[in-house]
């Protein structure tokens, strides 16, 4: 067999061949459900229902959606511009770290300032996280995927150094826990009596100020052309290097917000167990999304749904929650794999 | 104890090498994926998975080769899923790779949940034990180093050598070297690039599931979750390390293994004590990166690696 590109894919091609991959997603995950005992419609109506069935699920889905609409951006602009960070695991912890030793009383600054100091500084430290590999890519040639990989490993103990050590709350009983964020440095909630903090606002201002950046200037452009062709880009005069490098603080600075909104909005203190795997996600959140900003939101509110949804269904009807991942494998495999053939048809010979 | 004199036993060489063996054979099975010319990131969800199967077989009461052999058919499974979308489809290997580790990652640990849904503590299983081998064990030194090992070191050492001599003495190994450097020839030859790549990508992964098996069948006897824990990306790097040779590959598994037992004595000595021990933990990841950024210079690396190979496209 070989693959011929098809000039104008026909729109039900393009719709249609994506939808198939959803519902193959779903079917395997019924075919699943069915080994585990559970009737496949009523595990799908729980998930559905732990979801959006209700008021406090809806907000808990847009709650577990903020981290992973950061996270999905990260990956989104720096897989455009093909530059692999599989590191936004670390970011997102630097980002959280800086969070909690500006936050806990040591910047002695009026309380306005706190939060913006905060915002800001989280950008940094992921920025400068994701830095190192960007140079070692651009100075030594050294592929980022394995280090911006190692990186995660090393963050993480890093995290857990600091939590046993000097990050350490006297007040924690013992347990591996930073002490609680000042009041001024906490994200307020979006509405009163809605638990749902203004992290989740900030999500979606990032969206679309990464669409505008991609598509409205040019950097956005040179992260475009570097992606799709990295000969020709520098042979249009693009500095390449310096385009991945700043894909990369871009990058390294999202993925740095999910650790601060999940700090100061949701969690008030840093625990080892902050992320349960937001980086990873945010791979399968960009790729869902065709590494479209926007689109980010969309799969990032689907992903979070499923995530919480397969909670509540877990206990319900004694399915493991790993079901929810297996999902979500499923579906980002498919989905590349649907996308491709929107513009390609398989020939024999 | 003196760090020098640590060196110098036998006991901490028998160390190395049984903490390097699980990284000997999916190493292998990663350089004969990159060979061809395929990125296999799926390699940490395919050990986690050989991992699981392999124990679960022999909790299940097959024997311990039967276990080994399971590990290895199911790794080829995932390879097969790999490579059908990485070869033929010619997706992204990054993306396909690290959706296969999500995959076999989440499966395995559904499966677990599935199959042993009360249980607090994993159960154990009879794992291999050590073989002193006749003669060879006697010798001072060497002896309880490398020959006192579990059987299952010993094939992964038979490993390396079939890999060696199956990569450059046979037309195989040609073959299989020569779509990872220039596909287009070996399709003027006739040969079909797609089955020679998939048949490495599917192989290579059982080798990978082997590692993760060692794991629970050898290492340890007992499954846990987030055992694997950064191997097979250490495994990646290692690859690099060995500038794609199965010799080289194997010095630097076992010398990076080294360094790991090291550093667990180290930890136990007064010294050891004053230092975190996260900082320990993070020694094997940290060599890891700097071991890539020492050979990346002088790497040769497979002309095609990465690069999807579609008949008829010029």
């Amino acid at each position: 067999m070989r693959l011929e590109p098809i000039e104008n894919p026909t729109v039900i091609r393009r719709l249609g061949l994506p939808a198939a991959a959803l519902a193959a997603t779903f079917l395997v995950a019924s075919l699943l459900a069915m080994v585990a005992g559970a009737n496949p419609f009523s595990v799908f109506g729980l998930i559905m229902k732990g979801a959006f069935g209700s008021k406090f699920a809806v907000l808990e889905t847009l709650n577990r959606a903020t981290p992973l609409i950061f996270t999905g951006l990260a990956v989104a602009v720096a897989f455009r511009a093909k530059f692999w960070n599989i590191g936004a695991e670390a970011q997102l912890y630097a980002g959280a770290l800086v969070t909690v030793v500006l936050g806990t009383g040591f910047l002695p600054w009026p309380a306005f300032a706190i939060l913006p100091a905060l915002f800001v500084c989280a950008i940094l430290a992921g920025a400068i996280v994701l830095l190192v590999p960007a140079l070692l890519k651009t100075r030594f040639g050294v592929d980022e995927v394995v280090t911006t990989l190692l990186f995660n490993f090393i963050f993480l103990l890093f995290i857990s150094m600091l939590l046993e050590g000097p990050l350490k709350d006297p007040m924690g009983m013992g347990w591996p826990k930073s002490a609680r964020l000042v009041p001024e440095a906490r994200l307020p909630r979006i509405v009163d009596g809605l638990r749902l903090h203004w992290g989740f606002a900030l999500a979606l201002i990032s969206a679309v100020l990464v669409w505008i950046i991609q598509t409205r200037s040019t950097l956005g452009y040179e992260m475009r052309a570097v992606g799709l062709n990295k000969e020709a880009a520098a042979f249009a005069g693009i500095p390449v290097n310096r385009v991945l490098v700043k894909t990369a603080l871009l990058s390294g600075g999202l993925a740095a917000l999910a650790g601060f909104s999940e700090v100061a909005g949701l969690k008030g203190s840093l625990t080892l167990d902050l992320s349960p795997g937001f980086g990873y996600t945010g791979i399968i959140v960009a790729m869902l999304a065709l590494l479209n900003p926007l689109g980010v939101v969309v799969a990032a509110l689907f992903v979070a749904g499923i995530f919480v949804g397969a909670d509540s269904m877990s206990r319900a009807a004694d399915v493991p929650t790993y079901l929810a991942d297996i999902m979500l494998a499923s579906a980002l495999l498919m989905m590349v794999l649907a996308i491709m053939l929107t513009r390609f048809r398989v020939v024999r010979g | 104890m003196d760090i020098i004199e640590i060196l110098f036993t036998a006991s901490f060489w028998a160390a190395a090498i049984r903490i390097a063996t699980p990284l000997i054979l999916a190493t292998m099975g990663e350089l004969i994926c990159e060979r061809a010319g395929v990125l296999n990131l799926g390699i940490e969800g395919i050990m986690v998975v050989g991992a699981f199967a392999g124990w679960m077989a022999v909790y299940s009461g097959t024997g311990l080769w039967v276990g080994v052999a399971v590990a290895f058919a199911v790794g080829m499974l995932f390879g097969l899923l790999h490579s059908t979308l990485t070869v033929p489809f010619g997706l992204s290997q990054h993306v396909v790779g690290l959706g296969v580790t999500l995959l076999a990652t989440s499966a395995t640990y559904y499966a677990y949940r599935l199959a042993l849904p009360e249980v607090t503590s994993p159960p154990k299983i009879a794992a291999f034990q050590p073989y002193e081998i006749p003669i060879l064990s006697d010798i001072p030194f060497l002896g309880e180093a490398v020959f006192s090992q579990t059987p299952f070191t010993y094939f992964a050492f038979l490993l390396v050598l079939a890999v060696a001599v199956v990569l450059y003495r046979t037309p195989l190994g040609l073959a299989v070297r020569a779509v990872g450097e220039n596909p287009s020839a070996v399709a003027a030859q006739g040969l079909s690039v797609t089955a020679i790549r998939m048949g490495a990508v599917i192989v290579g992964s059982g080798f990978m599931a082997m590692g993760g098996a060692f794991l629970t069948m050898s290492a340890f006897d007992s499954f846990f979750f987030e055992m694997v824990n950064g191997r097979g990306w250490i495994c990646i790097a290692l690859v690099v390390f060995g500038s794609w040779r199965p010799g080289k590959a194997l010095l630097g598994a076992v010398l990076f293994a080294a360094f790991d037992a090291l550093q667990i004595r180290v930890q136990q000595t007064d010294i050891g004590a004053e230092i975190p021990y996260q900082i320990f933990l993070m020694m094997p990841y940290i060599l890891s990166i700097l071991a890539l950024v020492v050979m990346s210079r002088r790497a040769e690396v497979p002309a095609a690696l990465m690069v999807p190979f579609n008949k008829g496209e010029r």
